[in-house]
């Protein structure tokens, strides 16, 4: 606790953000199997995510972005280094107050939209009054209202996705973490998909780490971005953007949206060669 | 959309229900006519009649209780005991890979041939009638419970883990709803082989039962009777599946499939 990141916090110490999570020396390595040998998916990785930031992670492919989400979630264990969130170690279980929302649709399809949404609160205890309001509030918040009694095999992928988000955002998380959420979407349903995001972030004041392929996607939505390296992924750059709190899509219209997601390409762009030279190598 | 397959659907079991109907109509008046000997088949209006006879009988009550309980006791052993071995099959990797060729060459195995050897085991009662459907049954619910629990998403699985459900919530929550689609065709097909099961195994050695019946009715040249009672199993299986289907039916329909 005592020994801050010295290479990330360059802010003053009295105006030093309060930390949130906290990854020490982070890396996973998967053990070899059939085909292939061990496997060093990720890190060194050591970064401090700031309470009430919206932070993105953006980096080649393969290059270990969900490996580093499942990590500081505690779905999965570091192969060394330390994983800490609100002070606390995390290891093999998530943390309460972690809302994570998978890539995959993870909607139940024998639930309907507000039983997917209800999910998890009664095993966490919220009595039945409590429920209602905060489901009302999830799925109105989420544009669902409609469907309050439809199955997800009835609504589109971008509604889906929506539920899932509305299930996580009931139990209140404090920090939100979203890997490549909106993958599966068209361009449109992503752009306002965003949108919404960042009124959840703003009216939640929780703190988001978002993984995502798309640049725009993560310039946009971010105060800062982590770009990663190819494999074994590792921070090469953290990008504050400076953006205002108060924002949305119209935010790619200012004439210096394009200087950040340029700087994020001209980083990439190498790393992306890299992984693909490596995927050829191993075939 | 709805409406066109709605329409479809309607149009495709009136086709289903003209074949039915046009080749029970037909086979009507090749017997009347003389076409086919009465020695052979016999009229369908003539199988109705001799049915609603033959269920009249007095002695018919006791061979449908037989046959009907031990088709009972045999879908419930091979239900729950499949269910149960499947799941553990699912949950200890080795103990599948020990047993999975078994369970991949099993419906190559002629398993009546083996109804001699359990009567000698069991003797001649409902026991190895019982057995032997189970015997045919059980696997077929084995198989479809493991490839519904192999078949959750792993998704849903981190997202059980998300809500820090414990391994029996996860189960019960999770996993089973996940593969429920997949343990009714299991159960689907042990209700119909622990039919098969059973009314064939009466057919081969028995003294008493529907199937007995039937082989009884055919060696006495009773025609009428032997049709009857066909035409009552078959009446009884078209029940049985049609149930399990209407319930099939509504829960994919709620899923939209």
């Amino acid at each position: 606790m005592t020994a801050a990141a010295p290479r990330l916090a360059a802010v003053p110490s009295e105006a030093a953000p309060k930390v949130h999570a906290r990854l020490d020396g982070v890396t996973r390595v998967y053990p070899p199997r059939a085909g292939h040998g061990e496997v060093h998916a990720l890190g060194p990785i050591s970064f401090d995510l700031r309470a009430g930031e919206f932070f993105s992670v953006v980096g080649p492919s393969g290059c270990g972005k969900s490996t580093l989400l499942d990590v500081l979630a505690g779905l999965a264990v570091p192969s060394a280094g330390s994983v800490e969130f609100e002070g606390k170690p995390v290891r093999g279980e998530v943390p309460d107050g972690v809302g994570v929302v998978f890539q995959e649709d993870a909607s139940f399809p024998w639930l309907t939209v507000e039983d997917n949404v209800a999910f998890g609160l009664r095993r966490a205890g919220v009595d039945a009054a409590e429920s209602r309001r905060r489901v009302d509030f999830a799925v109105g918040f989420m544009g669902l209202k409609d469907f309050r009694r439809a199955y997800p095999s009835q609504l589109s992928g971008g509604m889906r996705q929506r539920v899932c988000i509305a299930r996580t955002l009931v139990m209140q998380p404090r920090l939100i973490l979203l890997d490549e959420p909106f993958g599966a979407l068209d361009q449109q349903t992503r752009l306002l998909m965003g949108d919404e995001l960042l009124r959840l972030w703003r009216e939640t004041s929780a703190t988001v780490l978002l993984i995502t392929h798309a640049l725009d996607e993560a310039n946009l939505l971010s105060d800062r971005i982590g770009v990663m390296s190819a494999r074994p992924g590792r921070f090469i750059d953290i990008v504050e953007t400076g953006w205002p709190r108060e924002r949305d899509s119209r935010l790619a219209e200012r004439p210096d949206f394009g200087a950040v997601t340029s700087r994020l390409w001209s980083y990439l762009r190498g790393e992306s060669l890299r992984a693909l030279g490596q995927g050829s190598a191993a075939r | 959309m709805k409406v066109g397959k709605a329409k479809a659907d309607n149009r495709a079991t009136w086709i289903r229900v003209a074949v039915l109907a046009s080749a029970v109509g037909a086979l009507e008046i090749a017997c009347r006519v003389g076409w086919v000997p009465a020695t052979m088949v016999i009229a369908p209006s003539a199988m109705v009649k001799a049915l609603i006879e033959t269920l009249q009988s007095d002695d018919i009550g006791a061979h449908l209780q037989q046959t009907l309980s031990a088709v009972a006791i045999a879908m419930g052993l091979s239900i729950v005991g499949g269910f149960l071995i499947g799941f553990v099959l699912h949950w200890v990797p080795f103990l599948r890979r020990a047993f999975n060729p078994f369970l991949a060459a099993y419906y190559a195995i002629p398993h009546f041939a083996f109804y001699p050897l359990l009567i000698v085991i069991f003797g001649l009662g409902p026991a190895p009638l019982i057995v032997l459907a189970t015997l045919f049954a059980m696997v077929a619910m084995i198989v479809a419970t493991m490839a519904g629990l192999d078949r959750v998403p792993r998704v849903l699985l981190k997202t059980a883990r998300m809500h820090r459900l414990s391994l029996l919530e996860e189960i019960w929550r999770i996993r089973l709803p996940a593969a429920a689609p997949h343990l009714l065709s299991g159960v689907k097909l042990a209700v119909a082989y622990s039919f098969i099961g059973v009314i064939a195994g009466e057919f081969i050695l028995s003294t008493s039962g529907i199937g007995h019946e039937i082989a009884y009715a055919y060696d006495n040249f009773d025609n009428p009777r032997m049709y009857a009672l066909i035409l009552f199993v078959l009446a009884i299986v078209t029940c049985f599946n049609m149930a399990v289907y209407a319930y099939e039916r509504r829960l994919a329909r709620r899923r939209g499939a």
